[in-house]
């Protein structure tokens, strides 16, 4: 499912993943989401290139979920070349990582991530902030358009 | 929760939205000292630690709405987000103006979400309450602003 697409989620934990999208799909908010495993097919994704080569460039996404320890292209230059390029640089991202360390957080915020968050490590407390995110960034926020 | 905004600052003209939105937080018990400046001079001021405000701390959110008397929130906005210091400092836009321009200009200038004010008082505190969730318990935020 690639068209009208509104959460990306870029996560190459196939677990992790799993829960997002349970987390997501218990309120509802799976209907339009797109799983991608790593920064490079993100990136394919978000600028219609590679196997995305032909979807439509208009931006239906509301929300990327983009994690930043991946394979190939790591979640921070996902972010660094959606924020330098004129036609995505107002879609909003969300880091979803395991990552505490302060340097991380610092060089997503200096790169104008909209929020970062780290990964509850128990399983409740993912699922609630899965949950609290997505509704927040799907019903209460308003993207541009 | 673990992470909380230790000083959030709002900045708000509106006597009766800025009450209801501490109320609203404030109703979720979380521990954030709430610094509440009610034009954009001030808010500047604030940020910039002059005059009055020499010894106050930097927040680690700011709630920002965007038609304020003397100078206004997208003003505001753009000087946070074009500070070296101030820049990660999350921002959200909240605001009675749902006007795409406005949006547009937010997102354009890195605000980190933005938030349209319900008109009425259960879905404007369900708004608040759902910042809450998000921002406060979710949210990890930059070390030492």
């Amino acid at each position: 499912m690639s068209y009208g697409t509104e959460i990306l989620l870029v996560e190459d934990n196939a677990s992790d993943a799993e829960m997002t999208i349970d987390a997501l799909k218990q309120n509802n908010l799976a209907n339009k989401l797109l799983h991608v495993k790593d920064g490079a097919a993100a990136l394919d994704f978000i600028f219609a290139e590679g196997q995305y080569a032909g979807r439509p460039m208009e931006n239906t996404l509301k929300v990327i979920l983009l994690d930043l320890k991946m394979p190939k292209i790591s979640g921070i230059q996902v972010l660094e070349r959606i924020r330098t390029d004129e036609r995505t640089k107002t879609i909003p991202v969300v880091v979803l990582t395991s990552s505490k360390e302060d340097p991380d957080i610092r060089k997503c915020y200096d790169l104008g991530v909209n929020s970062y968050v780290v990964k509850p490590v128990e399983f409740d407390e993912f699922q609630k902030a899965i949950s609290d995110l997505g509704l927040y960034w799907m019903i209460v926020n308003q993207q541009p358009k | 929760m673990k992470n909380e905004p230790r000083i959030l600052l709002l900045v708000e003209d509106n006597e009766g939205d800025a009450e209801l939105t501490i109320e609203a937080l404030k109703n979720n018990d979380i521990r954030s000292e709430i610094k509440v400046i009610k034009n954009g001079e001030e808010a500047l001021q604030f940020l910039k630690l002059e005059g009055d405000y020499a010894h106050e701390t930097l927040p680690d959110l700011i709630l920002l709405d965007i038609n304020l008397p003397k100078i206004d929130g997208k003003e505001v906005l753009h000087f946070v987000k074009n500070d070296e210091v101030l820049k990660k400092i999350p921002v959200v836009i909240l605001t009675t103006s749902s006007l795409q321009k406005d949006i547009a200009y937010s997102y354009n200038n890195h605000a980190n979400c933005y938030i349209v004010k319900p008109g009425n008082l259960k879905d404007f505190t369900t708004a608040i309450n759902s910042i809450e969730r998000f921002w406060i318990q979710c949210v990890t935020y930059p070390k030492n602003n």
